[in-house]
């Protein structure tokens, strides 16, 4: 027994009408024989079966309008099922991937609309400045990119602070103010803490430091530093951006470090793959950044490459540290001062050298579970300190 | 041989470039119309038959589809034709070999096929010879995928990038401008083959990226010369090649300048100007200080008596103070 | 030009067993439309097959086929594998042109089958084109450009039957006039109505045939390859045949009549041709029963061929938009 079906005689076709049957049930049928007639938008057309049998009965009545592929008549083709034993290999058509804009329409500013040149949007927001108030020089008075440049420039200047080469105090201060409170505005931060045992780190350290001349001496920082970039590697959907609505991690360990200037402000430029680097190579990047840092000598490219941040606060004192996010990146990560503390050891009370380890997470992008992962891989890697 | 330059025309070293390639390769014969005893419309190919012979000088009856389609059909064979068009105009009598066959048979036979045609033809106006020589189509066939359509504007490239089309696989169109053929220059004996893919910065400059191709490419950089005694420096890109456009020279100009003026002969509705433009703002929007600019031809089919063909396109003059509005603006 | 090609009963066995396998091809296309397994539009050949296989039959290897966008018959008569042609049909990758072509653009590369080209005329040209880099590198091939009688009305049709004649190109032009032009008679569109003799204005060598013969259609290409291998230029033959079926599937045929259509039938090349070479004693009922059954068994092997065949993936989609390189 098979099914005969409302045919489908062009890609344009959807339905059909049965406007005669040529056979009743009973009726021997051959292949090629004409069994309806079916109207469609384009006329009337006769169908035919591909298939001799009886017609066994009508399931469709005439003037009755059905899609294509519903069922019309049965014809009772004298063998038993006609259907395989098991289906003849199909293949799978691929889906097609949901469509994606190229490029996502910039947010609308709110409030009064600014004749702002799209390039002079963007600097202003790198350095923090308000560019209400800025005088424009552009099509219609728009304000451009060297209007804004000006401005900051001129500022400064009234502040009596000394320009620089690639950034001045007071633009600096605008710019860690723009960003931070972006960030504050727009990622909801988690936090999460770890004190981490410092004794085998430190102990490994001072042996390798007691062979070494006093220039190639390596800091608790640079252990720190590889710890954590090893770590990324293992819980990587901390390590990368949010753009345009969603996380894009990066396979490549850019970590920014936190830099202190002398006379206020911060910056954390890259280093790049510090999860390849050895611990001689990740020091002498970290001093030639901390040189460059301090007399302004830094690459564009080493402030906006950083995947990651780390803010170690070293030997100055506070046990704890939380950061808050460089935009667009997808967490930071904080030590505090490495200092003796109570650890609980074989079920006795002992005093250990101990770092305070947090980490500030981007919970659009990820989970505290991810973060706390981070914590607790920066533990075991600081625990064979030989192998960083 | 000697090795200094020497003065010669567009002209001249188009022509140089076909008996390169016949002389390089015997699968390489030139087909149109009044190519042969005529020697070329523009006299272009004057003096190849005597040298080439009938055989690979070929005229043709005025069968544009016919012999275009033929050229694909020798590709196809294994040939390497070169076939030119009498003007933009008159292809559009090819165009259904040249859009449905031409560009659409390697990917419609699955990669069985490939089309290593060459065709060349003259665009533009500036001659007086009305709406029905003198148009500027190009920016219709770099619509079409499957194409490659070129664009040389300098000695260099008229004479190296025929020997280029023919290496390639696919389909390429070269559009030579009315306007450039008679331009002088100097070329060395040694000039050859140049790439026929990204763009060219004919001039540098900071304040501001004109971008264009073929025969305006002499107004622009006469126009950014005027711009300099004005102290605006401008930057001139030759687009080379307009399709596939050449984006990462474009947005890297743009991102020096913030200021982008497009100048095309073609008509600017829906044209490559637009195409450019939208480009422009898609992948550089953060970069601008303005609106991206653009001067095309006025919409009108080119008339014939001078003062209104000159006024129907992008002169000169009307580049400088384009460029100078964006630059400066009142 | 007349030379009657010498029957055996193999060589009649193989023109019974090609139409044969062209016609079990369709009908089962007509099927899997029915069953959406095909798609797009699907122009069936029935009641035209003498034609490709009697032309076909009388070509070399070397020889370059330009066909219509009915093409099934003609690429299977070529000697495109069943399968791939089939997988065609389906769009699959395993199709003769991966798919990306479907019913009307069969193309193949080994049997130098120039596709199925769905602008009428536009094959023309491309037919003198093969046949011009056939002569200007001193290749024994030639080229057969295959079209319709609606073809005539193009300009393509014009300009190419000159250009051939001027230059006296080994091509080999063959109008199927099937009388119906889509739904528009020849009659209603054509002010000369006797094709050949418009092709004869061009000074070339111009012919009629009877297209419901395959025996007819065989021994007229034999003629006609032979004059232009000889160097006597292009050949044109018009070869008067009839589709029974519609143009495509969804083609009400409101321009014909039922018995124009039942007449013509009873034409059938296929019955007339296993008729008569029962009839003459060149093949036995036995024959015809293991032809039929064979192309049957080889229409299931191309169904299930094109079944399995995969998909291409969506990451192909752009591939062979531009060429790396001209496929030697």
């Amino acid at each position: 027994m098979s099914d005969f079906c409302m045919p489908s005689l062009g890609a344009d076709m959807e339905k059909g009408t049965v406007v005669e049957w040529l056979k009743k049930p009973g009726d021997r049928i051959a292949k090629g024989d004409v069994v309806a007639v079916v109207e469609t938008q384009k006329g009337s057309f006769e169908v035919e079966v591909f298939e001799d049998g009886v017609l066994s009965e009508i399931v469709v009545a005439v003037g009755t309008e059905v899609p294509v592929g519903a069922v019309l008549a049965r014809i009772d083709s004298g063998e038993v099922a006609t259907v395989p034993a098991s289906a003849p290999p199909q293949a799978v058509m691929p889906s097609m991937p949901a469509f994606k804009p190229a490029v996502v329409p910039p947010p609308r500013p709110a409030g009064e609309r600014l004749r702002l040149s799209p390039a002079a949007a963007r600097r202003a927001a790198e350095l923090g400045v308000d560019p209400r108030g800025v005088v424009g020089s552009g099509q219609g008075g728009a304000i451009t990119l060297a209007d804004v440049e000006a401005a900051v420039a001129k500022t400064a200047r009234a502040a009596g602070g000394k320009t620089r080469r690639g950034f001045d105090p007071a633009a600096m201060r605008q710019a860690i103010a723009g960003a931070m409170a972006r960030s504050k505005r727009e990622i909801p931060h988690y936090y999460l803490g770890l004190p981490i045992d410092m004794d085998r780190a430190l102990k490994w350290l001072a042996a390798e430091n007691a062979r070494r001349d006093i220039e190639n001496r390596l800091l608790v920082g640079v252990l720190l530093l590889k710890a954590t970039a090893l770590a990324l590697k293992d819980v990587p959907e901390l390590n990368g951006f949010w753009i345009d609505g969603e996380p894009r991690l990066s396979s490549a360990v850019h970590v920014g470090w936190a830099i202190s200037l002398r006379g206020g402000g911060l910056m954390a430029p890259a280093i790049h793959d510090a999860d390849g680097k050895t611990v001689d190579q990740l020091m002498a990047a970290l001093r030639d950044l901390v040189v460059r840092a301090r007399t302004a000598r830094l690459r564009g490219s080493e402030m906006t490459d950083p995947t990651v941040t780390i803010t170690s606060l070293g030997e100055r004192g506070a046990e704890r540290v939380y950061g808050v996010i460089y935009p667009p990146q997808l967490a930071i990560v904080g030590f505090g001062a490495v200092r003796p503390a109570p650890a609980v050891l074989d079920g006795a009370v002992a005093v250990r050298p101990t770092v305070y380890a947090t980490v500030s997470g981007d919970h659009r992008a990820s989970d505290g579970v991810s973060g706390s992962r981070l914590l607790v891989a920066i533990d075991s890697r600081l625990q064979a300190p030989e192998a960083l | 041989m000697s090795t200094a330059p020497r003065k010669t025309t567009y002209r001249e070293a188009a022509r140089e470039a076909i008996r390169e390639a016949m002389l390089r390769d015997p699968r390489v014969f030139l087909m149109g119309e009044d190519v042969g005893r005529y020697g070329g419309c523009y006299a272009v190919s004057k003096g190849l038959l005597q040298e080439f012979g009938e055989e690979r000088i070929r005229d043709t009856p005025l069968s544009e589809s016919a012999f275009v389609g033929a050229g694909i059909g020798a590709a196809l064979g294994g040939m390497r034709p070169i076939v030119e068009v009498m003007s933009v105009n008159f292809s559009l009598l090819a165009l259904d070999q040249i859009v449905n066959n031409a560009a659409t048979i390697p990917h419609m036979s699955g990669g069985q096929f490939a089309v290593p045609l060459v065709m060349r033809m003259p665009t533009g106006s500036g001659r007086q010879v009305a709406a029905q020589h003198s148009h500027s189509l190009e920016g219709w066939y770099a619509h079409i995928p499957g194409l490659k359509i070129v664009a040389p504007a300098t000695l260099e490239d008229v004479r190296g990038m025929l020997w280029t089309a023919l290496e390639d696989p696919n389909p390429v169109l070269i559009f030579e401008h009315v306007q450039l053929y008679n331009m002088e220059g100097e070329l060395s004996p040694a000039a050859g083959p140049v790439p026929i893919a990204g763009a060219a910065i004919r001039r540098p400059g900071r304040d501001l990226s004109i971008i264009t191709y073929g025969g305006s490419l002499p107004k622009c950089l006469a126009a950014a010369e005027a711009l300099a005694t004005d102290g605006i420096e401008a930057e001139v890109i030759d687009l080379r090649s307009l399709r596939p456009l050449d984006d990462a020279t474009i947005m890297a100009s743009v991102a020096r300048t913030r200021r982008v003026l497009i100048v095309d002969e073609g008509w600017r509705s829906g044209g490559l100007s637009a195409e450019i433009s939208a480009r422009i703002v898609e992948q550089a929007f953060y970069e601008l200080d303005a609106p991206p600019a653009r001067l095309c031809g006025v919409e009108v089919p080119i008339p014939y008596p001078k003062h209104l063909e000159d006024a129907s396109v992008p002169q000169a003059e009307s580049i400088r103070l384009a460029a100078r509005a964006l630059v400066r603006p009142a | 030009m007349t030379a009657k090609p010498r029957l055996t009963h193999e060589h009649a066995r193989r023109l019974l067993g090609q139409m044969m396998r062209i016609r079990v091809f369709e009908e089962r296309c007509a099927e899997l439309y029915t069953q959406q397994k095909i798609r797009g539009f699907l122009h069936l050949y029935i009641g035209e097959e003498a034609n490709a296989v009697g032309i076909m039959e009388a070509l070399a290897p070397h020889d370059s086929v330009v066909a219509t966008y009915r093409d099934h018959g003609h690429a299977l008569a070529r000697g495109v594998a069943m399968g791939p042609a089939m997988a065609e049909m389906y769009g699959k990758a395993g199709g003769s042109s991966r798919g990306r072509g479907g019913s009307m653009h069969i193309f193949d590369r080994p049997t130098r089958f120039y596709g199925g080209n769905a602008i009428v005329g536009g094959g023309l040209p491309l037919a003198v084109g093969l046949a011009l880099a056939e002569k200007m590198a001193k290749r024994p091939g030639i080229a057969v450009c295959l079209f319709g009688e609606g073809a005539v009305a193009e300009g393509e049709f014009h300009e190419s039957l000159n250009l051939a004649a001027l230059w006296k190109l080994p091509v080999l032009f063959v109008c199927e006039n099937n009388l119906y032009a889509m739904g528009s008679a020849v009659e209603r569109t054509e002010s000369e109505t006797d094709i050949h003799l418009k092709a004869a204005a061009y000074r070339l060598n111009s012919r009629r045939v009877d297209g419901m013969d395959v025996v007819a259609v065989e021994a007229a290409t034999r003629g006609a390859v032979e004059h232009i291998r000889g160097g006597g230029g292009p050949v044109f033959l018009e070869c008067m045949t009839y589709r029974f079926r519609a143009h495509s599937m969804f083609d009400a045929q409101l321009y014909r009549d039922k018995a124009e259509v039942e007449r013509w039938k009873e034409r059938d090349p296929i019955k007339r041709f296993q008729t008569w070479a029962l009839s003459a004693g060149l093949l036995r009922g036995a024959d015809v029963a293991a032809l039929s059954a064979a192309a049957v068994a080889e229409v299931d092997a191309a169904v299930a061929f094109a079944e399995a065949s995969p998909w291409e993936p969506l990451s192909d989609l752009e591939k062979y938009v531009l060429m790396d390189e001209v496929p030697v």
